[in-house]
Order: structure tokens, then sequence, then C-alpha cells
């Protein structure tokens, strides 16, 4: 116990410090099918960022607040979701014995953890909890651009002069240089079923795109009655003006 | 949307505080307007309110049969209350059957209680004040007709889930279910 | 004033019983206000406006918010993702404190401009003063309620604050806290209060226009109405003015609502509340941020008073001193439309008020440190030393005699023209 309340000490001064030794760059704005005022999910791009999650993002970061269900959302249908979800073993219980079991995930259930908790998560990565990544691109400034800056602009090398620390990678865009997570992709880490090439960039477009919609599955729904209320709002307010002119216009 | 509330007040009180002066098409349209916004606006906070997205993706249950052996009873919860599956026996069944219509309090036949004889799928919620009855544990209790019986007023249910003695006023409620498959059931 | 009749016999059978029509006719119909009163009158009803919906909106987060430190977090995304509408009720909330904020600051600084605070409208203005105290801590602790890393953080850093109480501040810490560190009492207490003191707000607003009614507003030229020819009824003049700015005021508030919803809150706060890592930045939502530069800005001890305590001090009195602003100013003029020199000195203390929400907004490093340093000097200089001397030194211009005789002489700079 003391000795994981020490790790996880240390773990926070070195990304504590980390962060504070170096301010990472702005990173390049990009042109995202969401960025737009009126812009939806690219569902294309999505159904591609989805299995880049499952198969390289899926294996070390969880995605607690997002259900399989919550796919529907951007048009998956039942038997896709139940088929996605089918994938997936989850751990419940206990049963009449008290004994947790497995079970094969349901459309209810959230994105299968690959860790059962944030204790095994940093056992398993060298003393680094890989973040949950259900609200990352809202969670850092430029969410977007950044995570799309950050899975690109892997580098081989430190850069001369820059002391990098043992087990940690050189990565331009995030904050201190040093990062724990290791190149995740490369060229075809994954299939497309769609026959979309699997490039570094494509795919990093793509699972940003599907971790934006993780992080804000509210969002076409929130922009498609934003523009209704404010066009509301809009014609109310100028009638209220000229009401107003009318009626003060009695004072003289 | 407030402003639309004092909007339609000034509005109206405006016509009749100027006497003679005609009702004039821009108040009236205002006031309709903004009380037409400030309803529509009621109707998000009204609908926080009812079952939320999560709640109705467990409204419906999916339940594998198969473990269940003949005169086994199990209890899931469904919706936050005890559903009872029994798989009856034989004897019960034709004790169920055998049983004249006019013997009950709320006359019902076996058939309609059961989708599949075997399988008597039942909302394990006492119709007289909501406690849970007994009978579900091969120890427990099941009254004198062979199915449940409730312990807190004592209120005895046959092996159809009627209700035969006792204070409860119903038979034991039968949930929406549908069989997916021979051994899989969708509560819901 | 005419004594209303009222025709329908329910309303009469209520109203002589309990005359709440006739009270509601005194006060929001006939209830006679300055002819001239320009758009920055318009805030304070704003604000009243503001102050229903966060509550409103409010209460129904409640419904389905959890207060547990492990749940807190998990619960405000499911009312982002799964409660029907929760998003947008969460976001009314979370921009509405914002909102909030802005028009209240607009207010007080009408209220500083146009000499509001003068007799006999003390109480009115100490009233006030007291709302929006009230206000810092509610948003503060509302604040917190996410439990995000920000939410965390700041919870520490505040309640931290009070340990530079000599002698008993370990103890008053601990018992904010009600443990050790900010933890799941701390969240349950903050929690509490921030639902109960709305309510107190509300109460208080309601005095504060009860101090309002006795003797009206005050109004652009700083001359107190004489007569009906200075005034004109509340409704419909200013019910539809109101209404009409609350029309402006609900365009920028849902432009930012459904379109740049999380534009005042820091990112790290979609970060779920980590006691071992602090975020390289702690910083409070923006309305909070002048009084936290004013908070950083002592950086030395004086005397045997440890500099952390002074900081307190200094933060608490950048509020208390708007307390003793009526008897600070010694001018006899209310309106700065008639104080040349007043005037001035008003955009300066803007100005100063943006330098200091700037200097909160950064790490307390390099020259941010005696910038903060003289916009904090600047603050208490305006109001302790440059007040009451600009009120001797200061000629002002000549004031009419009353709202009419400016508004037909056409000297009316304030009177708005519709």
């Amino acid at each position: 116990m003391v000795g994981r309340i020490l790790a996880a000490t240390v773990a926070a001064v070195i990304t504590v410090a980390a962060a504070n030794a170096a301010e990472a760059p702005r990173p390049p704005g990009q042109k995202w099918s969401f960025g737009e005022i009126f812009g939806t999910y690219d569902r294309n791009a999505l159904r591609r960022g989805l299995t880049v999650y499952t198969s390289v993002c899926g294996a070390c970061h969880s995605l607690d607040l997002v259900a399989y269900r919550h796919l529907g959302g951007v048009d998956y249908t039942e038997d896709q979701i139940k088929a996605i979800a089918a994938e997936f073993e989850v751990e419940d219980g206990p049963d009449e014995d008290g004994e947790m079991f497995t079970r094969t995930a349901l459309p209810a259930d959230t994105f299968a953890a690959p860790f059962p908790n944030v204790q095994a998560a940093r056992a398993a990565n060298g003393g680094t909890y890989p973040p949950d990544l259900s609200l990352i691109t809202k969670a850092r400034k430029r969410g977007a651009d950044y995570l799309y800056a950050l899975l690109t602009e892997y580098r081989d090398e430190a850069p001369e002069g820059f002391e990098l620390l043992d087990g940690m990678y050189y990565n331009e865009y995030f904050p201190g240089h040093q990062i724990a997570m290791p190149t995740p992709l490369f060229e075809g880490s994954v299939e497309y079923t769609d026959g979309t090439e699997a490039t570094v960039a494509q795919m990093a477009w793509d699972v940003t795109t599907f971790l934006a919609w993780a992080a804000e599955p509210e969002m076409e729904e929130r922009k498609r009655l934003g523009i209704k209320v404010l066009i509301f709002v809009l014609v109310l307010t100028a009638m209220l003006y000229a009401l107003k002119r009318q009626i003060w216009s009695r004072l003289h | 949307m407030t402003e639309s509330d004092s909007a339609a007040a000034a509005a109206l009180d405006a016509g009749d505080g100027a006497g003679d002066e005609r009702r004039d098409f821009l108040l009236i349209a205002t006031s309709v307007i903004g009380a037409t916004g400030t309803a529509l606006a009621l109707w998000p906070f009204i609908d926080t309110m009812n079952p939320s997205a999560d709640v109705l993706a467990l409204a419906s249950t999916e339940i594998d049969l198969s473990p269940i052996e003949e005169g086994q009873s199990i209890t899931i919860v469904w919706r936050g209350k005890p559903v009872f599956v029994r798989r009856r026996t034989a004897a019960e069944i034709e004790e169920a059957r055998a049983t004249p219509l006019d013997q009950l309090p709320d006359p019902e036949p076996d058939e309609a209680r059961a989708e599949k004889s075997e399988w008597l799928i039942l909302v394990g919620i006492c119709t007289h004040l909501g406690c849970i009855p007994l009978g579900q544990k091969s120890g427990d209790p099941r009254g004198n007709f062979g199915g449940w019986f409730c312990p807190c007023h004592g209120s005895h249910y046959d092996t159809s889930g009627r209700i035969r003695k006792g204070p409860a006023p119903e038979n034991l409620v039968r949930p929406p279910y549908a069989f997916l498959d021979e051994t899989t059931i969708r509560i819901g | 004033m005419s004594q209303p009749t009222w025709k329908n016999p329910i309303v009469a059978w209520i109203d002589y019983r309990l005359p709440v029509f006739t009270f509601a006719h005194h006060e929001l119909v006939d209830y006679p206000t300055p002819r001239n009163l320009n758009y920055w009158w318009n805030f304070g009803s704003l604000a009243g406006v503001m102050l229903v919906i966060l509550i409103v909106t409010g209460v129904f987060l409640a419904m389905h918010y959890t207060p547990h430190t492990d749940y807190a977090f998990a619960s405000v995304e499911r009312i982002m993702r799964d409660v029907n509408y929760g998003w947008l009720i969460r976001y009314l909330h979370m921009n509405g404190g914002s909102i909030f904020f802005l028009v209240v600051y607009i207010h007080l600084f009408r209220g500083l401009y146009y000499g509001s605070y003068k007799a006999p409208r003390e109480v009115l203005w100490i009233i006030g003063v007291v709302i929006i105290f009230c206000m810092m801590a509610t948003a503060f602790m509302g604040y917190v309620l996410p439990w995000g890393q920000m939410s965390f953080w700041a919870a520490t850093v505040i309640t931290n604050l009070f340990s530079a109480v000599p002698l008993f501040g370990e103890e008053i810490v601990n018992w904010l806290w009600g443990g050790f560190s900010v933890a799941n009492p701390t969240l349950n207490r903050f929690y509490a209060l921030h639902f109960l003191l709305p309510f107190v707000i509300f109460a208080l607003v309601f005095v504060h226009l009860w101090a309002l009614h006795v003797h009206k507003s005050n109004n652009p030229l700083g001359v107190e109405m004489t007569g009906d020819s200075d005034s004109i009824p509340f409704h419909p003049y200013y019910t539809i003015k109101d209404a009409f700015g609350l029309g402006v005021l609900f365009l920028v508030y849902f432009a930012f609502t459904f379109f740049a919803p999380n534009f005042f809150l820091e990112p790290d706060n979609y970060i779920e509340a980590n006691p071992l890592v602090t975020p390289t930045h702690i910083l409070p939502e923006w309305y909070l941020m002048p009084f936290y530069a004013i908070l950083r800005a002592i950086t030395f001890d004086i005397w045997f008073i440890s500099a952390k305590l002074i900081g307190v001090i200094a933060m608490f009195a950048s509020i208390a001193v708007l307390f003793l602003l009526p008897w600070l100013d010694t001018s006899p003029v209310r309106s700065a439309t008639f104080r040349p020199v007043f005037k001035q000195f008003f955009w300066i203390l803007v100005i100063d008020c943006v330098v200091l929400g700037y200097v909160g907004a950064n790490p307390p490093e390099g020259w941010f440190i005696p910038l903060g340093q003289i916009a904090t000097a600047y603050y208490f200089i305006h109001f302790l030393v440059l007040i009451p001397l600009i009120g001797f030194l200061e000629r002002p211009r000549a004031v009419p005699d009353s709202i009419a005789s400016a508004i037909t002489a056409g000297t009316n700079p304030g009177v708005e023209q519709s």
C-alpha cells in the first residue's frame, strides 16, 4: 500500500515536473467535419475511428463513459450495436455464490475496459496510467487538433541536447515532450473494411473523429436545436424592439 | 424564456392602459410568439424527469432459461422489481388447470397466465400492499395452494400465481414478455 | 398614484384580504421610474432573470446529480449523455453562471459610474455588495461539484486560505473540510450550501428591491425625481424595454450555450479529480480572476503577518471597500456625467480590473507579479485615496434642476432618444 502511494506520488511529481519543464507548441488547426458551426461528425471517419480505437487504443485506454448503445446516436443500427458489444466480455456479478463472472457485453454496457482498475492499468504500463479517453478532446485545449498532432508527430529520436528519460518517448506536442505512450500507430496497424488505406494520418484522423464524438455525443443535437432557438429569439427580439419603439413613441 | 412572460404582460396591459387605443397587431403577435416560446422552453425541463437513456436501456431484460431445472424458480430484477420465473412441473400445471374458475377471487384461466405452460413468469410483488411473497427457494413456505405465500398479511397464491386466500385483491401480475427462441425470453 | 379597483370578483376578494394585486400594481405597474434611464439600467432586471434561470436549471440538475466523490463526475457526465435534454440544462446552468456575473458586474459598474451608491441609497448599495459576495461563494462551491481537476484543486487552494487565520487556522480548515483534505464530506457540504445560497440571494434580491422602491431608481443625471414630469410608469415603458434587453441578452447567452458551451471552462475540469496530481495552473472561473490576482499579489510578509494572511485580507478587503464607498466619495454630485475628473478615473478603474483579471488568469511568474501588485495597489488607492480626493478637488459641471428641465433644454446626455 505504502509502495503504491509512493509510486503514484513519484509519477505525479514527474508528470507535474514534465509539464512545467516546457510548454507544448500550439497544434496546427485542422479542418474537422465537426469543427464548423453547423458541422456534424463524418460518419465514415467515425466508423473507421471505432475500428482504430478497439484494435489499437482500446488495448490500454478505457472509454468508461461511453456505452455501446450510444453508437445509436451516430446511425449504428441495433443489430450492429449488438454485434459490436458481443465482441467484448465484461465482468458482472456477484452471482448466487458470491463470485464475479464474465459475460458477453450488451448494448447497455459501457465499452469494456482493458484493465479492471487504475492500479492494474498502472502496473501493466510501467507505472503510468493510460488516461480514460471518454472526454479526451474536451479535456485538452483545442482537443481534436492536439490529439491529431500528438498521434502523427512522434519522433524516433529526441532532438540533440534533450534528455529523454528511460522508457519515455519524444513527442513534440505532448506537454514536456516526454510521453510514456510508445508510438501507437504504424502504417497498416488496422485493416479498414471500407477499403480506405490505413496510413498513420488517416488512422489518427479517424480515431480523433471517433473520440471527439465520444466526448461530445450531444453536439449534433445541440447545434440543431441551437440554430432554431437563436432564430426564434432573434425574431422575438426584433418584434420586442419594434414594440418598444411603438410604446415609447407615445411619450412625445 | 421569461422575457416572453413580461413581454406578453406588457403588451396586453399596454392596450388596457391606453384606453380606447386600438389593440394593435404587433402587440398581439409579440405576445403570442413570446407565450409560445415560453411554453416550448418548458418541455426540456419536463422531459429531464422522464426515464433517461440509460434507464430505458435496461427497461427490457433478456434471460437465458436453459439452466433452470423443472420445478426450479429463479428471481431476476426487472425495472427495479423482482420477477419470478418458475419452470413448473407437470403436476403443478395440472393442478392450476384443474381449478374451477368460480373458486377464484380473480378468475383467470391458467392458459392466460403462461404463454408456454411450462414457464410461469410473474412480477413478484403481492397485489395487496407490495410485499415480496415467499416460495421461490426450496425451503420457503408456498402457502396452502403450492404457489407463493405472502408473509405480510397471509395471502396465498396457487401454482398459476392466482390469489386464492387472504387479503390480496388480484392475481400476481404477468409482465410483458416474449420468447426470442426456445430458451431465451425478453421481459419488457 | 391611483388606487386600482379590481373588476374580477376573485381578484377583488383576494385583494381585500391580502392586497397582493394592489401591491404588484403599485410596485410593478404604476411604479414611477425616471423617464431618462438608459440601457445600462436594464442590467438589474436581467440579473434577476438570470438568478431565476440558474435556480430552475439548478433544481433540475440536482435531481440527477450525485454528491459523492466516487459518483459526482460520472453523474454529471450521465446528465450530459443520458438524461433527456440534460446537456441543455447543464450548459444553461454552467454558462448561466458566467452570464449572471457578467450582468451583475455591468450593473455594479453602472452604479459606480452614476453614483448610485450615494445617499439615500447606501443600504441598497450595501445589500447589492452582499449579494455579489454570496454569488461568489455560491459560484465557487458550484465549481467544485462536477469533481473535475479544477474543482478539486480550486477547492483545495481556496479552503487553504483559511489556514492563514492566526492560531486557529488549521482547525478552521479541517472544520471546513470535515477531514484532513478536500474529500467526500467537503463535497457533500458544498452541495448543500450551493443549493441553499441561491435562495438566500433570492431573499436578498427582494430586500434590495425593497430598498430600491423606497427612494426609486437613480438615473443618468443623478438628480432625484421631483414631480410627475420627471417620471413615467414602470409599465409599459420599462417592462417592454427590459423585455427587449432580455431578448438581446438571450441571444448572447444561447450563442454560448449552444455553440461554444465550454468557452468559459478550463479543459482540465473534464479530467476527474485526482488528489495526487495538481494541474499546472489552477484557475478559478473568469469572474473570480481579479480577486485571485489580488490574493496572489502579496508576496511579502509585513512585520509578523504572513504574506498569505495579507493576501487573504486583501482579497476580502477588495470587496469590503465597496461597503465604505458611500462614505469615501465626498462629492455632492452623483453622476459621472457632471464629474469630468471622476469619469477619467472610473475608466482607469475599469482597465485596472481587467488587468487584474488578466493577471489572475496567468501564472504568478515573471512580470505578472509586479503587474498584479501595481494593479492591486491601484485598486485600493482608487477607492481609499483618489475617490475622497477627487470629491474635494474636482469642479463638477452644472447639474440640472430636474430631469424634465434637462430634457427640455436638450442638455441631457444620458437620456435615450427613442
